[in-house]
């Protein structure tokens, strides 16, 4: 009983926080929203005692949406409601359709879900974190191989970006403040 | 799964961790104050009480019984979310720390940890770095210049001493092969010899720095540093909102503190005459003590020095120390 309660508490605090993200003008309404739903998401890892997957989502989620505030920051006034333009109905149109396709499968899908057998199923007294690192090095090991390999692409191509001053120090060194004080 | 005595007993122990432990993070201020009292020769609070103890009790008065001000131009509920968020992240952060070895209590046997999952190292990190968002939501909402300047320091503090904490702790992990911390526990239960602190010095050294980092304390304060940004994110904050902020750092300081005594110095194994349970505490205290003490001792550093550090010398430090374990696990 207790799991079915905690299920629809997270279920609706989950839904409300991203109709908040979508809907809210306020760019820092929208960022906490959704800073809060990936929380909430994590309920239901723990719920299906998947641990080392709901902690992951709120680690890697939460360094995520930080970035997001940091962009918030340097690019909006936060305290202020952004305009919206909204022109093109047809991409309004386009969406509704879709999302109402959505949602007629979402609640279809306890029909088929009922012979959906599970590809790695649980081993009593092997963790969370072993069954991840088993699946990850045998079974999906070229996948997670390409993911690193794009993350690695990904870090390169950041600091060649960003490395137009990297043989400088990021601190101010002696030798300008000596300068300076030399100015003076 | 759910058993109605599994969720009545963690309710009871949910409710104790947090009257406790909020009642030691106001008794940490006043502490705090006579510590750095005794280090700068002075007296500290004197006249309240005997020896000054009920200092804290005034100052709990004070802070309830204050108007709670709410800046015009402020966005009203982030503003007023952002401390309840920083306390209760330290607080939920504890659900998976143990605090003692387990007990007999009537007959029943109690196991002092609210909830054992096996990834508690990682989720008591996680969690504890969400606590970061309560600055970060009270700067950027308080429509203050000091506030949003002490919300780029958190975002950019969070985004350094994270990869630090998470590198430092990860060779300890590997030697022990669990992330649970009552593993981490167990696997030190031989003496001070199997103090993981010997086998490890260097991670020890990151993840206590990270540590500092992570509550925001000196030198590392730069959050809420007074002779540079006013006081930070909590410029505009006032009662016991700002006394909200105040309590999730000193949660997070014993937080903080007793991971560093489960992961490197020996948990709660009791050591020669001495019980576990008085260990853990005095091991706790230290940590508590050594938070004032380098406040006490130490000048504060710039945000940009902060980054230099982190990134330049102890990112890559623990990374040699990763593979340096993993030659020696080899």
């Amino acid at each position: 009983m207790y799991e079915v309660i905690a299920f629809y508490l997270f279920a609706a605090l989950t839904i409300a926080m991203f109709t908040i993200v979508v809907m809210s003008k306020n760019a820092l309404y929208a960022m906490s929203a959704l800073a809060g739903g990936m929380i909430f998401i994590s309920g239901f890892f723990f719920l299906l005692d998947a641990e080392f997957l709901g902690v992951v989502q709120i680690v890697v989620y939460s360094g995520a949406i930080m970035a997001l505030y940091a962009f918030g920051m340097m690019f909006f006034d936060t305290t202020r409601d952004v305009s919206e333009k909204m022109r093109s109905k047809k991409i309004a149109y386009t969406l509704f359709v879709l999302s109402a396709i959505l949602m007629v499968v979402i609640l279809s899908a306890p029909l088929v879900s009922s012979s959906v057998q599970a590809n790695f199923p649980i081993v009593e007294h092997v963790g969370n974190v072993q069954m991840i690192g088993l699946v990850l090095f045998t079974k999906y090991l070229i996948p997670f191989e390409l993911a690193a390999i794009m993350l690695l692409v990904a870090m390169i191509a950041g600091i060649v970006l960003a490395s137009k001053k990297m043989d400088e120090h990021l601190n101010i060194e002696d030798e300008e403040i000596g300068n300076v004080k030399e100015s003076r | 799964m759910f058993d109605t005595a599994v969720i009545i007993e963690t309710v009871v122990k949910a409710v104790i961790v947090v009257a406790v432990i909020a009642a030691l993070a106001g008794f940490a201020t006043f502490i705090e104050r006579k510590v750095l009292a005794f280090m700068q020769r002075r007296l500290g609070p004197m006249h309240v009480g005997p020896y000054g103890l009920l200092q804290l009790a005034a100052d709990g008065i004070k802070l309830f019984t204050k108007e709670d001000i709410i800046p015009q131009n402020a966005i009203k509920p982030i503003f007023m979310i952002a401390p309840v968020i920083a306390a209760t992240t330290a607080f939920v952060a504890m659900a998976a720390v143990p605090y003692f070895p387990e007990f007999t209590l009537f007959g029943y046997t109690i196991h002092p940890i609210i909830s054992d999952i096996n990834v508690a190292l990682l989720y008591v990190m996680g969690v504890a770095s969400v606590g970061i968002y309560g600055p970060l939501l009270a700067g950027m909402s308080s429509a203050n210049k000091w506030s949003l300047l002490g919300a780029a320091r958190a975002v950019v503090q969070m985004l350094s001493f994270e990869v630090v904490s998470g590198l430092s702790v990860l060779a300890p992990i590997m030697m022990i092969g669990s992330l649970s911390l009552i593993d981490i526990n167990d696997a030190q239960t031989g003496g001070i010899g199997d103090w993981l602190i010997w086998k490890q010095p260097l991670a020890f050294v990151l993840f206590a720095i990270a540590g500092f980092m992570e509550t925001n304390r000196a030198p590392f304060d730069t959050v809420e540093f007074e002779a540079e940004i006013v006081a930070g994110y909590a410029t505009e904050y006032s009662g016991m909102r700002w006394g909200l902020f105040f309590i999730g750092e000193y949660a997070n300081m014993i937080t903080i503190s007793v991971l560093v005594s489960i992961i490197f110095m020996g948990g709660y194994n009791a050591f020669w005459f001495i019980p576990g349970g008085l260990m853990m505490l005095l091991k706790v205290s230290f940590w508590i003590f050594l938070f004032l003490w380098v406040r006490a001792a130490w000048p504060h550093v710039r945000p940009d020095q902060l980054m230099w550090v982190c990134w330049k010398v102890l990112m890559p430090l623990s990374v040699v120390n990763i593979v340096i374990t993993g030659f020696a696990l080899l």
